[in-house]
């Protein structure tokens, strides 16, 4: 089955990639590097000191991108409490979350592709759950670009190929799949 | 802040005219909820209870479908800072969780 995930014989997951698919993968992964990025600092914390770096409060309201407000949600229901939340634990999700998209652009770095461009990728256990995580994260942020809803019937999945949503669509449900056969190969 | 026991030591029990402080409960256990969302996968939803909270695969299956079915499941209780803990993992996962005093 090319193009979904398999568990490789040594544990861990394994993929057949072709040069597209690479590549929309890196570019996604790269996006969402620059989407998350470093975190918005609460105070004016010297970046060159790394022990205010280490102190630095995060912010304290849910960021303005519907995206991120999705990544990065409220812990409460109750605002003073959600801004206290967040000012002690968004930087670090932050990092966690990037760390794992970036995990993911140096494994799609580290492919000898074949004289087709394609590739098989072998992922261990650890590199696994950060791709998990960053296919997760996409889809998140995907998901809310276009709006998807719980609605099977929706017209996001009948969309003319002139539709502009088209391509990021096709992308959202491709991820879907592969973060499906992925999670399979994970399963305790 | 487990430890830090908020009745007062010396409480005259029997001046009971005064409303009562609204003093939240140390007993009342605090619960971690997490909501449906139309993008998570039933199948990670159901990884993510398995794999964070060591749950077997019917009791995860069983918190998934309550979530898909019923908007939204109480997945954990305990202590504020445990539920803070598993909220913050659960954002890591990228499920939608809040935490509650279960009232």
């Amino acid at each position: 089955m090319p193009g979904y995930f398999q568990t490789a014989a040594a544990g861990g997951a394994a993929v057949a990639l072709d040069e597209v698919e690479i590549s929309i993968l890196r570019s996604l992964a790269v996006q969402l590097l620059e989407l998350i990025g470093p975190g918005e600092p609460a105070g004016g914390a010297e970046p060159a000191d790394p022990l205010a770096e280490l102190f630095a409060e995060g912010p304290t309201r849910p960021p303005q991108d519907p995206a991120l407000a999705r990544l990065f949600p409220d812990a409460y229901e109750e605002e003073a409490d959600s801004s206290d939340f967040r000012r002690y634990t968004e930087i670090d999700l932050r990092a966690r979350k990037r760390d794992d998209a970036l995990a993911v652009v140096r494994s799609l770095d580290a492919l000898t592709p074949g004289g087709d461009g394609g590739a098989v990728l072998t992922l261990d256990t650890a590199q696994a759950r950060q791709w998990l995580g960053t296919l997760n994260d996409l889809r998140l942020t995907m998901g809310t670009r276009l709006e998807v809803s719980d609605d099977e019937g929706s017209e996001l999945y009948r969309l003319p190929d002139s539709d502009p949503r088209k391509p990021l669509v096709m992308a959202y449900l491709w991820l879907g799949a592969l973060q499906e056969s992925l999670v399979e190969t994970l399963m305790p | 802040m487990g430890h830090v026991s908020v009745a007062p030591a010396e409480i005259e029990r029997t001046e009971s005219s005064e409303a009562p402080f609204e003093v939240p409960s140390p007993d009342v256990p605090w619960v971690t909820v997490v909501h449906n969302d139309p993008v998570n996968l039933m199948s990670y939803v159901t990884y993510v209870f398995q794999a964070y909270f060591g749950y077997p695969k019917d009791k995860a299956t069983k918190l998934m479908l309550d979530v898909h079915h019923k908007g939204r499941a109480v997945v954990s209780s305990g202590t504020r800072e445990e539920m803070e803990r598993d909220v913050q993992a659960l954002h890591g996962y990228g499920l939608w969780a809040t935490l509650t005093q279960d009232r």
